[in-house]
């Protein structure tokens, strides 16, 4: 498969007069043109940022280090993170777009759906306002809006969770991008709505051949929606695998307690499972694993070294003394 | 967003909304129809009638001079009324500008800018205008800039402040990722989102200046004779204030009239136009 991004080796770094802290370090992984990619971890883990650092959202004092973020645009592979102001912003909504978390409070109360969907056009096409406006009413039809001519002239507090998560998705997608990160985009919305958004995604990834990055710490989420996951624990990969080989065949055992940790109906046992401890504090991270002190499966040599992130079959990497030398590549 | 008719539909729901709004209403009416109001001539005078107590011929009675006090404290109304609107517009333009440059882009250029406020804080308000009036020479116009400079480190704060926080909402990071940029980000999502706390700050100001302003012309710095001002009213009459205590009471009560209504005024508006304060 042909990528469409790829993150090679980046570092962030949050850096003040006297406070510095690597958040997430030697990030990398591919993503394929009209993939989904997953990347789940716990709250703190760096997925985030490393989502934002993508289209260089990133503000003072968090700042990418070291690395490189190559992206197949219109003029051919680019490094956005070598790319001026105003390249960049080219890009961002046109050609890589992003959903938030919180649909209530992406948009701004003052200004009706319309204006906000036609924002996105405005910058980046020359479309008159009727077309604009026919443009943003297709687009709501599309993610599944009942009653969109009203809705257009409606304001952000009129309307539900799961409606503006649709305005949000519809306003993501109408520059038909390459790329769509989701950072947490159903966290905020019930369960039933959850649903409905994903499979919209789903729906509409495969209608205009986008590319998606799905920040979740729910692995229900992947399951549902991505082909590739990657498992960041501590501002490392610590497995990357397709979607199948994570979930049936498990490597790290940060991966396993995040499977044992979730719960299903008709599970009888009287407590929830949780992995034992804490991650270590950013900036007091340990000479060896980083998962060492929580681990299952310690060996001595966990404590002594730190473990690379290696292929331990195809297409199938993990950061884990337990694969031994093959965990070693230096 | 909550149009203008809206905004006043909400405040006069409320008893002391509708006082302020009334009062600041009389007051606009008042000055705007001063030349249709006033009886006679804010300079002429009467010499045959000097000091008399008020009546059906001179409403709130004569002065020294034998000016009708009434048309003086109408046109006082005018004269208020206009150096607080163009000083609070001074300082709220001054104060927009630098406290969205402030709290946009932080760092060092925050930091100089919001230090140099301080400093002009740090000096008592009337101080300032004082000296800076002494500096240019007291005239009405003088007399405005002066106060306009004075209020601007609060519209300074209160717009940093607003925008610091505006800043970090999530539809701001959203519209940055949109491919926005810094300037659109500023004007079309920013400035209309610190707009409410920014009308509050501007009506509690305009009373501060009338407020200034009077106490200037009382100190003979500000409005200079024989242009009508409540406060160089009350300086001309307090020879007289035993014999006509009427040249007191009417530019005072005046004075107390309209800072009131603005200040109510401005209470109620930030209760409409902050819901968050609203519990």
């Amino acid at each position: 498969m042909e990528n469409l991004l790829e993150v090679k080796n980046i570092s962030i770094d949050l850096k003040t007069k006297d406070n510095y802290m690597k958040l997430a370090d030697d990030i990398s992984f591919n993503i394929g043109k009209k993939q989904s990619f997953g990347i789940v971890g716990e709250s703190g883990c760096g997925k985030s940022i490393t989502a934002l650092s993508i289209i260089q959202l990133l503000s003072y004092p968090l700042k990418v280090s070291s690395g490189q973020i190559l992206f197949d645009s219109k003029k051919g592979m680019v490094d956005l993170l070598s790319l001026k102001n105003n390249e960049i912003r080219k890009i961002r909504g046109k050609e890589i777009s992003m959903i938030f978390q919180e649909p209530m409070t992406a948009l701004d109360p003052i200004f009706t759906i319309e204006q906000q969907i036609a924002e996105t056009l405005k910058f980046h096409t020359n479309l008159s306002k009727k077309d604009m406006r026919s443009m943003a009413l297709e687009m709501l039809k599309k993610v599944g809006i009942p009653r969109a001519e009203q809705i257009l002239n409606e304001y952000p507090h009129q309307l539900s969770g799961g409606m503006l998560q649709r305005i949000m998705i519809a306003i993501a997608l109408i520059c038909k991008p390459k790329l769509l990160i989701a950072d947490e985009p159903t966290t905020a919305l019930d369960v039933t709505i959850q649903a409905q958004i994903l499979d919209l995604m789903n729906e509409l990834k495969e209608y205009y051949d986008t590319s998606i990055i799905m920040i979740t710490h729910d692995l229900g989420v992947i399951a549902e929606t991505c082909e590739r996951v990657a498992v960041f624990y501590s501002g490392q990969v610590v497995e990357e695998a397709d979607v199948a080989a994570l979930f049936h065949n498990t490597a790290h055992p940060y991966t396993s307690g995040l499977l044992k940790a979730v719960t299903s109906i008709g599970d009888k046992s009287k407590e929830l499972y949780t992995i034992p401890g804490m991650v270590p504090a950013g900036g007091h991270m340990p000479k060896g694993c980083r998962f060492e002190e929580r681990c299952t499966k310690t060996m001595p040599i966990c404590k002594e070294k730190a473990p690379e992130l290696a292929e331990i079959e195809k297409g199938h990497k993990c950061r884990c003394w337990l694969y031994g030398e093959r965990g070693d590549n230096k | 967003m909550k149009t203008i008719i809206g905004i006043i539909k909400e405040l006069i729901k409320d008893p002391m909304g509708k006082i302020g709004f009334i009062g600041v209403l009389v007051i606009i009416i008042l000055s705007v129809l001063a030349p249709i109001i006033a009886p006679y001539d804010v300079t002429e005078m009467f010499t045959q009638d000097k000091l008399t107590g008020p009546s059906s011929q001179y409403f709130f009675g004569t002065d020294n001079f034998g000016r009708d006090v009434f048309s003086r404290v109408i046109f006082g109304a005018k004269v208020s009324l206009r150096v607080g609107i163009i000083s609070v517009g001074i300082a709220a333009s001054f104060g927009l500008i630098f406290g969205v440059v402030a709290g946009y882009f932080e760092g060092k250029v925050d930091n100089i800018i919001m230090r140099f406020m301080d400093i002009l804080f740090a000096f008592p308000s009337i101080l300032l205008a004082l000296f800076i009036v002494s500096v240019l020479g007291p005239s009405i116009t003088n007399t405005m800039i002066a106060i306009g400079i004075v209020n601007t480190p609060v519209f300074t704060r209160t717009v940093r402040a607003s925008v610091i926080s505006v800043k970090s909402m999530e539809y701001i990071v959203s519209a940055t990722s949109i491919g926005l940029k810094p300037k659109n980000i500023i004007i079309r999502h920013i400035i209309p989102n610190i707009l409410a706390p920014f009308t509050v700050q501007a009506t509690l100001a305009l009373s501060g200046a009338i407020l200034t302003e009077a106490s200037m012309s009382f100190l003979g710095l500000g409005i200079q004779p024989p242009d009508p001002s409540w406060g160089s009213m009350l300086n001309e009459s307090r020879k007289y204030m035993e014999m006509a205590p009427w040249l007191v009471i009417f530019p005072a009560a005046f004075i107390i009239f309209t800072i009131l209504s603005f200040n109510i005024l401005g209470d109620s508006l930030r209760d409409v136009l902050d819901p968050k304060l609203k519990l």
